[in-house]
């Protein structure tokens, strides 16, 4: 069966030619990643970073752009490893979003 | 990458170390999660906030400058060419190009063919040479239909060529990755190497373009 991923020889619409900067998030995952890869610590091949994307199922795959994806599966792979636990995980993003919000209440 | 200031009327004393470029908005849930995860690693020491501020600019820093610089060399030396085609992580390692672990190779238009990259399966690109992939590049229409209809796809690009010239769609891997060499010009024979890298634009190394020739 076809995955989600395995798009060549599909119809599809006209080629979407404008461009976006990179916003800062988006570099972040990147810098992780390679981080991550490195050879000093070679904690997710690029093999590994691809199945954690496949593995996402049709919906999310064509729902999450491409840096979402990144995230994903670079987070889920930390997780199955135990380098990160789930716990962890959800008090640091709660965390950060209370952080966030405080930007938006001012006075 | 400017610092992130703040001017929201209170003081507070927690480190804000990955702000989002954009601070018009909340953060979106996988941004969130990114940024939980750069502070997780970091607390960790798995990684240290040098450490990935030094990743974060060496992302920012590749750019097709780089192989352009590769390709006005091919076109002005004929040796460095040959190696360039028989080797090509060994040959844009003499640039100072570095390319772990994965295998480059370099495919050269004539004028019988024109060569295109793409990655069907992901988003596979010689990022260490062009920089950051297009979002093109990297989406559904691209992918698709690349390998089945260059030639439509090219003339969205703008890029029509002669019904004589064979086009051959390279799809690249994770070990493996494609750039286009393009045929150098005609009228850019007195031109320097330094000259030559202005025409060398990245989707022309990407083969949905051709290079300037001016």
């Amino acid at each position: 069966m076809r995955g989600p991923h395995d798009l060549g020889g599909l119809p599809a619409g006209s080629v979407d030619l404008s461009e976006h900067e990179h916003g800062f998030w988006e570099k972040r995952i990147d810098g992780i990643r390679l981080l991550l890869a490195d050879k000093q610590r070679r904690l997710i091949s690029v093999d590994e970073m691809r199945r954690g994307i496949e593995a996402l199922g049709k919906e999310a795959y064509d729902k999450l752009n491409y840096y979402e994806r990144w995230t994903a599966s670079v987070t889920g792979v930390m997780l199955e490893k135990g380098v990160i636990t789930a716990d962890e995980l959800g008090r640091k993003i709660a965390e950060i979003e209370e952080r966030d919000k405080a930007r938006f209440e001012d006075d | 990458m400017s610092e992130h200031t703040h001017d929201h009327g209170h003081d507070h004393d927690h480190p804000h170390p990955n702000q989002p470029d954009i601070d018009s908005e909340p953060m979106g849930y996988y941004q969130l999660m990114g940024s939980a995860l750069g502070e997780l690693l970091i607390e960790k020491g798995v990684i240290t906030a040098d450490e990935l501020r030094a990743a974060i600019e060496n992302v920012d820093s590749r750019s097709p400058e780089g192989g352009a610089k590769v390709v006005a060399k091919a076109w002005t030396d004929p040796e460095y060419k040959a190696r360039l085609l028989e080797n090509g992580t060994a040959a844009v390692d003499e640039l100072g190009i570095d390319m772990p672990a994965t295998h480059l190779v370099v495919v050269e238009n004539t004028d019988k063919v024109h060569n295109v990259i793409v990655c069907t399966l992901c988003s596979c690109y010689p990022r260490m040479l062009l920089g950051l992939p297009p979002d093109w590049y990297k989406a559904h229409a691209y992918r698709s239909r690349v390998v089945r209809e260059p030639r439509a796809v090219l003339k969205e690009f703008g890029t029509e060529l002669a019904d004589d010239v064979e086009i051959r769609v390279h799809d690249s891997t994770a070990d493996m990755r494609y750039l286009v060499l393009p045929r150098r010009p005609d009228g850019t024979e007195g031109m320097s190497e330094e000259e030559l890298v202005e025409l060398v634009s990245r989707d022309c190394m990407i083969g949905v373009t051709l290079p300037r020739s001016s």
